[in-house]
């Protein structure tokens, strides 16, 4: 594997050919936000939060899909960017319900958490208030829709690694919501293994483990870590 | 939906009606699976097929789909919900679809809509309560030459006014089916 | 089949040809003005008179004027007649005869027919859509027959490349380069996919391309095959347009029968094979990564770009998606030459373009001109401008991609980068008039919400972006919205331009854009004067609009 450098936040760096920005700025200890990746998944670019500059590029990045190249410019934390990546998590919080203060993931949450880092302190946006249900049919798990914010992760996770295809989105545009087999409560399913990777997956407290109170969803992300290098790499301490 | 027991005679299925509901069409629509060599890329043909021949695509009709494809159900209704075309609810004996593209909407197309949901007292997407008529409406049907453009039980009508619609619609909603 | 049966097809169907025929508008406009009642009245009217060795009566596609259907032409007089009824088959027959009966003579002198130039339409509404024969009578398959037996499959790219044929989508990417790209991939299996899924409301060129002249489009795809080494074709065409579908069935089996399409094309070694794939009502499929999941069976979602399509499509193989239209092109060019093809247009828009005339025009129908054609020219002198002698206000062009063009831009050539530049787009070639009456801003709101309803949801910005543009249309229609919000709305429309994952998301904002840099005022005319408003600039015209103080006050 040949090495190429390049230029990260006016940051000389080397990674490998085949690394994505996302990686070779990780490597480099530089971080860009994200949502929607999770190390071990297959990224999609859905949630644009790891949008970058690129010289020589009139379109914005997604950093997690976009491959290096020799030479490449890439500047991650720009005014401009920032602005973008606010608008983002405005958008997302006047989408569904997100009400921190009574939330199971309080304090553990990916969405919350970046919204500190990135000063998104308020939403200018008008709140859709959407009616969504809360699936507590499962013996071990639950989902609360109003906290879902789609990244995904659920649906790939049950996919990819545990290989059941339960979870899914169904429905389009502002009216997809994640669904489990035909549309029926997650307790009936037959497909559900419940092995759980999906409540470690969520990054927010949409999936949540049954009986967690407010604050109380810690989720232990090297478990799915642990997982993909056994199966891939055949390596089996984390 | 369960296999049946193929050691008990009486539950033997036969050849022609396979699904346990006894209803041919589901014979028909795993005869045309199998045309596509049950291939998981055919789902959309499949639903289309099956839209088809039950009018919507149930819970059950889904499953089956899902079965006869080996695809996991959340696959099939994930499909099934992101297409407009498909429809999970029964529609009415009649159905009207009000084309709202742009050639027909700067020509009162939305003066049209409100005029059949008016007589109708159902809204877009609706079906009236004795499921004489389902309303829908149309993205843009390509007839802008000849908009608007209104498309009554799949016949495509030119040149439609608040007027010419009523008439059809009270015709339907009153005299029920000819 | 080879060269000689090829041309013996041909000869058979012109020496049977009878040395009258009255050609029947079949497409889809006209056969919903009782367009087959028609053609039925005709053949029996013609039989009753005993003229049946003496007149064909011959089902074709699209004959332009929608407005006037049912259209019925006569040759070899020459006449066009409009709004043909069954009762009317004893003039028109009678007028064959040199009678002079009551019918609505179409003026073939008008700008509407004397400013066309017919490439992609030049069969459309002169052969059988349904008989291969009447495709091959007008030089059908010779382009194909030329390529296989005369040239390499770089040469046929490099015709294309030479020709400076553009892709007919929207975008106008230079198809040579396109089908340059996929030819040099090497892959296992290499695919030619139609993109029939014309989704733009207010579009319907492709419906009468297909409708009209399937059989071109199929020779288009099997060239394109050829040149990039494909074996399999894929046509994925709007579930709306039955007839569209129908016709192109007829046209694949066919083919097949003569062995123009299948194993062993003209007795070569080249095979293709094409099959339909049906949408299914979802306008992002439209978006060449999401149409390709959705051939593949899957929701329709887009993924990011790279890898394109030509490098990485269908499971992962080489793909060339080239439009209908852009496929209806190839034959000519072929048959031509790609300097005849270069010498139509402006220097970098070359060739023709078919548009949809539709809208607050006095004659809306198909259109096909060459490139560059001021817009004045296309909706004053061919569309005849707006009925009862109302002014254009605009023309959109793009769909809900694409922007509106105020009435003092009427002088702008049609070609893609003069668009580009008034913040609209080619688009595929829906072109709606509008007048004095229409709302801009509703407009505006119109396309929003037909964004809002097609966004796939798999990305932010477009999913909650669209919902709170439209929202925000919403607020400004009702009298209700603020500066600010104005203010909201255009950071939203930057944001979701610069940031959404796919092309419709990307262009969602367009329709507010174009509307706000040329109809500004409309928008201004409708905000709500704050009672209260510190650092909110005065409406520029200095008048004093929305509801007066006290009323706002009170919400």
């Amino acid at each position: 594997m040949a090495a190429k450098t390049l230029t990260i936040d006016g940051r000389l760096i080397s990674a490998a050919e085949d690394q994505t920005v996302l990686q070779a700025a990780k490597d480099a200890g530089i971080q860009i936000p994200t949502l929607c990746h999770l190390e071990g998944l297959s990224d999609i670019g859905a949630c644009r939060l790891c949008v970058v500059e690129v010289a020589g590029s009139n379109k914005l990045l997604p950093a997690c899909v976009t491959r290096i190249a020799e030479g490449m410019q890439v500047r991650t934390d720009t005014e401009r960017l920032r602005h973008y990546r606010r608008m983002v998590l405005e958008l997302l919080f006047a989408e569904r319900n997100h009400v921190c203060a009574v939330c199971v993931a309080n304090g553990h949450c990916e969405l919350q958490a970046l919204a500190l880092a990135l000063g998104m302190d308020h939403v200018r946006f008008e709140y859709r208030f959407p009616k969504y249900s809360v699936d507590i049919t499962h013996h071990s798990f639950g989902i609360d829709h109003n906290r879902c914010i789609l990244c995904t992760r659920c649906v790939r996770v049950c996919w990819y690694i545990e290989g059941a295809g339960t979870k899914n989105v169904a429905g389009r545009g502002a009216e997809c919501r994640i669904i489990t087999d035909l549309n029926q409560s997650w307790g009936t399913s037959e497909t559900c293994t419940s092995c759980g990777k999906c409540v470690q997956a969520c990054p927010t407290g949409a999936l949540f483990k049954r009986g967690s109170a407010v604050a109380e969803m810690e989720r232990d992300r090297t478990r799915l870590e642990f997982i993909v290098n056994a199966r891939e790499k055949k390596q089996w301490i984390v | 939906m369960e296999t049946q027991a193929a050691t008990s005679p009486e539950t033997v299925p036969s050849k022609t009606e396979k699904h346990p509901s006894g209803d041919s069409r589901f014979r028909i629509l795993e005869v045309f699976a199998k045309r596509h060599g049950c291939r998981q890329d055919a789902l959309i043909e499949i639903l289309h097929k099956a839209q088809e021949l039950f009018g919507f695509l149930d819970e059950g009709l889904l499953l089956f789909i899902a079965r006869t494809l080996k695809l996991p159900p959340s696959r099939v209704f994930g499909v099934a919900t992101f297409y407009h075309h498909f429809t999970l609810t029964p529609q009415g004996e009649h159905t009207c679809v009000v084309c709202m593209g742009t050639a027909c909407y700067v020509k009162g197309a939305d003066r049209l809509l409100a005029t059949v949901e008016k007589a109708s007292g159902i809204k877009a997407g609706e079906t009236t309560s004795d499921a004489k008529l389902s309303l829908l409406t149309a993205r843009c049907i390509g007839a802008c030459g000849i908009a608007p453009a209104v498309v009554y039980d799949g016949e495509v009508t030119p040149r439609q006014t608040p007027q010419a619609v009523t008439e059809r619609i009270k015709a339907w909603l009153n005299h029920g089916s000819h | 089949m080879d060269h000689i049966d090829l041309l013996e097809t041909k000869n058979r169907e012109l020496r049977t040809r009878k040395p009258l025929c009255l050609r029947v508008c079949m497409a889809a406009g006209c056969m919903s003005s009782n367009g087959q009642a028609v053609k039925d009245s005709l053949e029996k009217e013609i039989r009753a008179a005993g003229l049946a060795d003496q007149v064909e009566v011959r089902r074709v596609g699209c004959l332009r004027l929608c407005c006037e259907g049912p259209l019925v032409a006569s040759d070899p007089k020459g006449e066009l007649y409009q709004k043909v009824t069954p009762d009317d088959a004893h003039a028109v027959v009678a007028a064959l005869k040199n009678g002079n009966g009551e019918l609505k003579r179409g003026d073939l002198q008008h700008p509407f027919f004397s400013r066309q130039m017919s490439i992609v339409l030049e069969n459309s509404g002169v052969v059988d859509p349904e008989r291969i024969e009447s495709y091959i009578a007008a030089d059908g398959y010779q382009a194909l027959h030329h390529a296989l037996m005369e040239m390499e499959p770089k040469d046929v790219v490099d015709t294309v490349f030479r020709s400076g044929l553009r892709g007919r989508g929207g975008a106008g990417y230079p198809t040579g380069l396109k089908w340059s790209t996929v030819a040099k991939t090497s892959g296992d299996r290499k695919f030619v996919v139609c993109n029939a899924d014309e989704g733009d409301p207010g579009a319907f060129m492709d419906r009468s391309v297909l409708e009209s002249d399937p059989q071109r489009v199929l020779e288009g795809m099997a060239i394109a095959a050829y040149a990039v080494g494909a074996t399999q074709g894929y046509i994925y065409v709007r579930a709306e347009y039955p007839l569209a579908i129908a016709r192109l069935n007829t046209a694949i089996r066919q083919a097949k029968q003569l062995g123009l399409l299948g194993g062993g094309i003209f007795e070569s070694g080249f095979t293709f094979n094409v099959e339909i794939r049906i949408g299914a009502g979802a306008f992002v499929c439209g978006e060449e990564t999401a149409l390709l999941a959705s051939v593949e069976g899957r929701r329709g979602t887009p993924r990011p770009r790279p890898p394109f399509p030509a490098e990485s499509g269908l499971w992962g193989m080489p793909t060339l998606i080239n439009n209908v239209e852009t496929f209806a092109n190839v034959p000519p060019i072929l048959r031509r030459g790609a300097e005849w093809f270069a010498g139509i247009g402006t220097q970098q828009s070359k060739g023709t373009k078919v548009f949809a005339l539709a809208g607050k025009i006095q004659r809306t129908g198909l259109i096909e001109v060459p490139m560059g054609m001021p817009l004045r020219t296309i909706v004053e002198e061919i569309g005849g401008g707006a009925p009862e002698g109302n002014q254009i206000k605009a023309v959109q062009t793009g769909g809900p991609s694409g922007g509106c063009i105020p009435a003092n831009e009427l002088d702008t050539p049609v070609d893609y980068e003069s668009l580009v530049r008034l913040g609209s787009i080619m688009g595929s070639g829906g072109m709606i008039v509008m007048d004095q009456s229409t709302d801009m801003v509703d407009v505006a709101r119109f396309f929003m919400g037909f964004c809002m309803d097609e966004s796939c949801g798999k990305c932010i910005p477009c999913r909650a972006g669209t919902v709170q543009m439209h929202a925000l249309l919403e607020k400004i229609l009702k009298g209700q919205a603020t500066l600010r919000d104005l203010q909201r709305l255009e950071e939203l429309c930057d944001m979701v331009k610069n940031t959404s994952l796919c092309g419709l998301g990307q262009t969602a904002p367009n329709p507010v854009l174009s509307t706000l840099r040329f109809f500004r005022e409309e928008y201004l005319h409708r905000l709500r004067s704050l009672p209260i408003s510190p650092g909110i600039p005065i409406l520029p015209n200095g008048s004093h609009h929305g509801p007066p103080v006290a009323e706002a006050a009170k919400t």
